[in-house]
């Protein structure tokens, strides 16, 4: 027998949607497999992942808070990648985002009026992440250097700036010697709408800006064609440096927003690892969404109902939330894996085309 | 007739999508036979032949070589079976030498028999007089030492059915005279050469028998002495065509664009361009030959601001736009269009659709930081309307057009802005002939219009009917501007290769 694999047509929209929704039912089912494989029952698993994430109005706030920072990172994100500047530095630009925040909710005065205050923070923040991202922004643009590289060592550098930071010279006098940096005041801690920290709320709003920068400004177009075509941007008279530049400042400028959400609301303090993995978890939202603004929000809503549920699981049923994570797994195998039969297919027999067979 | 036939393919069909390239395609090759497989772009010639040297599998269809049917699942069955292809992109390793491009991929033992090698080398040269230098690298090879290495590495392996993929596209004159001659060497050893062309003088001169295809279908196969030019012409595209180029005559304008000593340097500091010095008028057509990378990028891309010139000046309406980026010669208000090599890396993004294409010049004059599609839309329906741009939607993704209408597109956006200045580069590259004489007829309109136009081409029978003056470039040096009306083709050709001309030269 004889396999080939033969480049597709274009396909009707439909039949793309039915081949994404398949990949996901299919993952569900292999997730469940290895479930069953470790003993377990799928079926409770799965109800419990909901249950956990959706349940009670608690849980689903819970929920939202988790969808926060990955849908803002996951934007910052898309600006980058749609460049095809490959932006592994979110966590380090998050942390820095962090830093920013506390400098000013720290040393400015506590009397300060609240929207004063948590302005003043955000702009420190999208100033210190948009910083992180400009120096690999500016060593691309002008030297050519790798930015996944790049991106990726400036995180520890960010990390390991904080932590020095909560041991030394910000650690708090207060805290009995315990190594931690001081509480915010209260003007400087977001405050909540319908019981979670207004970060849905610019959530929303950065959804809506970046579907519109990329989409309708001439800025997003620019973007867009460095990443298809540094040649044709050129040729068309386009300042690449600037462009890449801007871009960048705007993508760790987001991700910077992150990090004041997560130490004003959550955590109301710097600690090191403020960025809890979020900046690397959101590049699988952002490559989902095929860098698109409001599938990003989709995608990450479902995301974060995956860790809520994980972590739901641990505590209810005492099984390790990897298991919640083993689920994540399988669905972006299968969900990648769809993409090369919506490009492909494959052809089982000698010669006959009519006995062409759609692995799907 | 007692004897097999080298190549026999039967009925074959092949498909990428919803695009039939071969449909029921038959194909008779003798041995001892030069055969010219002709037919305009994208009538499936070079599909045909990756079938034959098993880079695709036919979806329906039979091969039969020496009588014997065949499937290839790879390359390295068809080389088996005595199969040579040259591919119109040469596949060799540049920062080797000629000896180590030959015995690539072999199968043989883990230690290279270098004199051996060296021996069967030379034995090949000698039989079918190639002439190549085993220990040279090939990155310091002109492309037709290039191509010579690659017939005999083909050789090497043993072929006895040889395709060459359009072989003079890229050759001077003189090296095409040297080709036809290892060719006629070839048949006479009992070889069957397949030759893919589109040029027909080339067909009528080499070939024993023509099979004509067009739109993947095969037409016919004649016997070469039995036909003429035009009634080929009439097989390829299914009319009786023109083929004649009309020269606009025009007064001529005052000079428009002058350069004065140009020098160019790539990254290691070689000069790519030297002291390169002319003037286009505004109303000509000033034609520039020349083989392959002999500066014909650098200079292009010196006139439109994307690479500076590391010496002399350039003057556009008597000002110097040296030193300028791209961006402030749009801006001066200095209409210049410029249609790269290569199409979709630099013109065009491949996955936008024309609309959004169309943008691409226009938006740095739009006001504020909103884009305006509006304008664009407009532009693209006029565009399509107007050169007859075959496409689904101004909103197809313009990578997803054939070659000649993502020329159009290109072509259509240049012209629509105005130019004073028009440089085009390989303009009707990939394109059939109705395609290019479009092309070719837009360009006379723009030169009727006063547009001084810069022709970069690599036909040199377009570029002598087309051209008012031609200018030739050899390894980045001016070796000549001539009047096409006072010199050959083989002037030109030795002007190509870096010789002077005995007479005297067209004024400047």
């Amino acid at each position: 027998m004889n396999i080939r694999i033969i480049k597709r047509s274009d396909m009707p929209k439909r039949q793309e949607i039915i081949i994404r929704i398949a990949a996901v039912l299919m993952s569900i089912v292999f997730a469940g497999l290895i479930l069953v494989i470790f003993g377990l029952n799928p079926l409770k698993i799965f109800a419990t992942i909901i249950k956990g994430s959706l349940g009670t109005e608690i849980r689903i706030q819970q929920t939202i808070i988790r969808a926060i920072p990955l849908t803002i990172t996951a934007l910052g994100i898309i600006v980058a990648f749609k460049m095809k500047f490959w932006n592994i530095g979110a966590e380090g630009q998050i942390t820095m985002g962090a830093f920013g925040a506390t400098w000013v909710a720290l040393n400015l005065p506590e009397t300060l009026p609240m929207p004063v205050m948590l302005l003043l923070m955000m702009i420190a923040a999208m100033l210190c992440g948009g910083i992180w991202a400009f120096i690999p922004a500016m060593f691309k643009a002008k030297m050519g250097t790798n930015e996944t590289i790049f991106t990726l060592m400036m995180n520890y550098i960010a990390i390991k700036f904080v932590t020095y930071l909560q041991y030394g010279p910000w650690m708090d006098p207060n805290a009995g010697g315990f190594p931690k940096i001081a509480k915010f005041p209260a003007n400087a801690v977001l405050p909540s709408v319908f019981g979670i920290n207004i970060g849905w709320i610019i959530m929303l709003l950065f959804v809506v800006f970046v579907h519109i920068f990329m989409n309708y400004t001439k800025k997003g177009y620019e973007i867009a064609v460095v990443g298809e075509s540094v040649e044709t941007a050129r040729y068309a008279g386009m300042n690449i440096s600037r462009i890449i530049i801007t871009a960048m400042l705007i993508s760790g400028g987001m991700c910077g927003i992150v990090g004041m959400i997560q130490s004003s609301a959550i955590e109301k303090t710097l600690i090191s690892n403020i960025a809890g993995g979020y900046g690397f978890t959101a590049i699988i939202p952002a490559w989902l969404s095929r860098l698109n603004a409001v599938s990003a929000l989709i995608v990450c809503l479902a995301f974060a109902m995956l860790i809520q549920g994980g972590t739901y699981l641990q505590v209810s049923l005492g099984i390790s939330s990897a298991v919640s994570s083993i689920v994540q797994g399988t669905i972006l195998f299968f969900v990648l894996g769809s993409e090369f039969f919506l490009q492909y297919k494959v052809i089982f027999g000698k010669k006959s085309v009519k006995a062409e067979t759609e692995v799907a | 007739m007692q004897q097999n036939l080298a190549i026999e393919m039967r009925h074959i069909t092949k498909s990428f999508g919803d695009i039939k390239a071969n449909d029921d395609i038959n194909l008779e090759v003798l041995p001892g036979e030069v055969h010219a497989l002709l037919g305009e772009n994208g009538a499936g010639k070079t599909t045909l032949m990756n079938m034959l040297s098993g880079i695709y599998t036919p979806d329906s269809g039979e091969i039969l070589i020496n009588g014997a049917p065949v499937t290839f699942h790879s390359p390295a069955d068809s080389i088996r079976l005595g199969i040579g292809m040259i591919h119109q992109h040469f596949k060799l390793v540049d920062v080797m030498i000629a000896k180590e491009n030959i015995i690539i991929g072999q199968p043989s033992s883990f230690f290279t028999k270098g004199r051996e090698l060296a021996q069967k080398v030379k034995e090949l040269s000698d039989r079918y007089g190639l002439d190549i230098d085993p220990n040279k690298k090939v990155y310091d090879m002109s492309v037709g030492e290039k191509q010579t290495l690659e017939i005999i590495k083909v050789l090497y392996r043993g072929a006895r059915i040889l395709i060459l993929d359009e072989p003079t596209a890229v050759l001077t004159p003189q090296e095409i005279t040297k080709l036809f001659r290892v060719i006629n060497n070839m048949k006479e050893q009992g070889c069957a050469v397949v030759i893919i062309t589109h040029k027909l003088n080339e067909v009528m001169e080499i070939s024993d028998r023509v099979t004509v295809l067009r739109k993947g279908q095969s037409i016919d196969t004649v016997v070469t002495k039995d036909v003429n030019i035009p009634s080929l012409i009439e097989m390829m595209v299914g009319q009786k065509v023109d083929l004649s180029i009309h020269r606009e005559k025009t007064e001529k304008v005052e000079k428009i664009l002058e350069a004065d000593g140009v020098t160019v340097l790539n990254a290691e500091g070689k000069e790519m361009l030297s002291n390169v010095s002319f003037t286009l008028a505004g109303g000509e057509i000033l034609g520039v030959a020349g083989v392959a990378n002999s500066g014909q990028k650098e200079l292009c891309e010196s006139i439109a601001g994307l690479v500076h010139a590391d010496k002399g000046r350039i003057f556009f309406e008597g000002e110097n736009i040296v030193g300028k980026t791209p961006r402030d010669i749009i801006k001066l208000g200095i209409r210049m269009g410029f249609i790269p090599e290569d199409r979709l890396g630099m013109g065009l993004v491949g996955s936008m659709d024309i609309v959004n294409n169309m943008i691409l010049k226009d938006y740095q004059n739009q006001p504020g930081i909103r884009l305006r599609k509006g304008p664009c839309i407009e532009k693209a329906k006029k565009i399509v309307a107007a050169l007859d741009i075959q496409t689904p939607s101004i909103n197809t993704p313009v990578k997803k057009l054939s070659g000649g209408n993502i020329q159009k597109v290109l072509l259509g956006r240049e012209i629509d802005a105005a130019p004073k200045v028009l440089i085009t580069a390989y303009a009707v590259r990939g394109l059939d002939i109705g395609a290019s004489h479009k092309i070719y007829d837009l360009l006379n309109e723009q030169k009727k219009n006063g547009v001084g136009i810069l022709f970069v081409g690599e036909d040199l029978d377009v570029l002598m009917e087309l051209c008012d003056r031609i200018m030739v470039l050899c390894h980045g040096e001016v070796t000549g501007i001539v009047d096409p009306s006072e010199v050959t083709k083989e002037d030109i050709g030795l002007l190509m290769t870096g010789q002077k001309l005995e007479k005297e030269e067209a004024a400047v």
